[in-house]
C-alpha cells in the first residue's frame, strides 16, 4: 500500500495505490489527517485509479475521511474507480453519500465550487 | 482422458494454513485461496468476489474474535465439484447474537471506522454463508461459492 499526495487549490488529493484492506487502511488512516490537518480539511478527493483490491475496511475509511472533512464544513469526492472495485460500492450505498466521479480534474473541481 | 483425469484430482482437492492473527496475513489469506482456487479456471470477478469474502472472514477473526490480540487463524478451503468452500476459524470472543451481527451497517466497533458492511459483502459475493459461533469459544465461517457449473468443468 502507498499513496501519494498533492494539493490543488487548496484541495488535497490522495492517489491510493496497491490493496486497501484492514492493514494498509491502519497504516494510512493517519497520514491522510495528518494532511488534511495540514490543508484546514477544505476539500478531499480520493483517486482509486491505483487500487486493484479493496474491502470493507476501505469503506471504513472512506466514511472516517468523510466524517471528519464535512464535521470542519469540508467537502468531499472519490474518482477513478477501478471496475473491480466497482460492486463494493454498489453494494455498500456510499456513493448515496460521497459523490464519485470518473476523473481527478472534475472530483477536485466539484470540491473546490461547493 | 486427461481432462478426466486432472477433474477427478481437483474433486478432491484441498488446503489448510494457519497463522497468527497479524494484520499483514490478511492478504496472506487473500492470495493463498485465490492460488488454490485458479485450478477451478474462475473469471475475474469471481476470484474478486472470493478474495473480498476471505478479507473480510480473516479481518473479523483479526479484529473481532481476537480484538487484536496474538491467537490463531484457521483457514480451510476444498473444492467439490465446481464449487469452493473456504472455512474461517478462531478461537477469539465469539458472537453473542449472530443474527445482529448479520444486519447491513451493523457493527459493534465504530470506534475503529469499522463499516458493518463484511458480513453482507460475504452474503453477496458467495453462493453460502453459515456463521456458527460460541461466545467466549469462537467462530467458525464456512462459505461456498460456484465457480462452474458441473456440466462446463467435466
Ligand atoms: N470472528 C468474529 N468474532 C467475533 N465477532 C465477530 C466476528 N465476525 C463478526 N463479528 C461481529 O459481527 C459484527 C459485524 O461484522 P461485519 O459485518 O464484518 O462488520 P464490521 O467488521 O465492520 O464490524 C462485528 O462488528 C462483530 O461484532
Ligand atoms: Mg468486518
Amino acid at each position: 500500500m502507498a499513496m501519494e499526495t498533492h494539493i490543488v487549490n487548496g484541495v488535497l488529493v490522495v492517489r491510493l495505490r496497491g490493496e486497501l484492506d484492514h492493514h494498509a487502511v491502519e497504516n494510512i488512516r493517519n497520514d491522510i489527517e495528518d494532511e488534511l490537518a495540514k490543508t484546514h480539511y477544505r476539500g478531499l478527493v480520493l483517486s482509486f485509479r491505483g487500487i486493484d483490491f479493496m474491502d470493507s475496511s476501505g469503506l471504513g475509511l472512506i466514511l472516517g475521511r468523510y466524517r471528519s472533512v464535512t464535521g470542519r464544513n469540508g467537502k468531499m469526492a472519490l474518482c477513478e474507480v477501478t471496475p473491480a472495485l466497482r460492486r463494493i460500492f454498489e453494494l455498500s450505498g456510499i456513493l448515496k453519500v460521497v459523490p464519485m466521479h470518473d476523473t481527478e480534474d472534475s472530483a477536485v473541481r466539484a470540491v473546490k465550487e461547493a | 482422458m486427461a481432462q478426466d483425469w486432472t477433474n477427478a484430482v481437483l474433486q478432491e482437492n484441498y488446503m489448510r494454513l494457519q497463522f497468527p492473527s497479524r494484520s499483514e496475513n490478511e492478504s496472506l489469506a487473500r492470495v493463498a485461496v485465490s492460488a488454490f482456487a485458479m485450478q477451478l479456471d474462475p473469471t475475474v470477478e469471481q476470484l474478486t468476489e472470493l478474495k473480498t469474502a476471505v478479507s473480510e472472514a480473516v479481518t473479523n477473526a483479526i479484529i473481532h474474535g481476537y480484538e487484536n490480540m496474538e491467537g490463531e487463524v484457521r483457514l480451510y478451503c476444498a473444492i467439490h465439484e465446481g464449487a469452493i468452500e473456504v472455512v474461517v476459524e478462531d478461537d477469539g470472543s465469539g458472537i453473542a447474537d449472530v443474527e445482529e451481527a448479520r444486519q447491513p451497517l451493523y457493527t459493534s466497533r465504530p470506534e475503529l471506522e469499522r463499516s458493518g458492511m463484511g458480513i453482507t459483502i460475504m452474503e453477496n459475493f458467495m453462493d453460502e454463508v453459515v456463521i456458527d459461533s460460541i461466545p467466549g469459544k469462537g467462530t467458525k465461517v464456512r462459505m461456498r461459492k460456484v465457480i462452474c457449473r458441473t456440466s462446463e468443468c467435466q
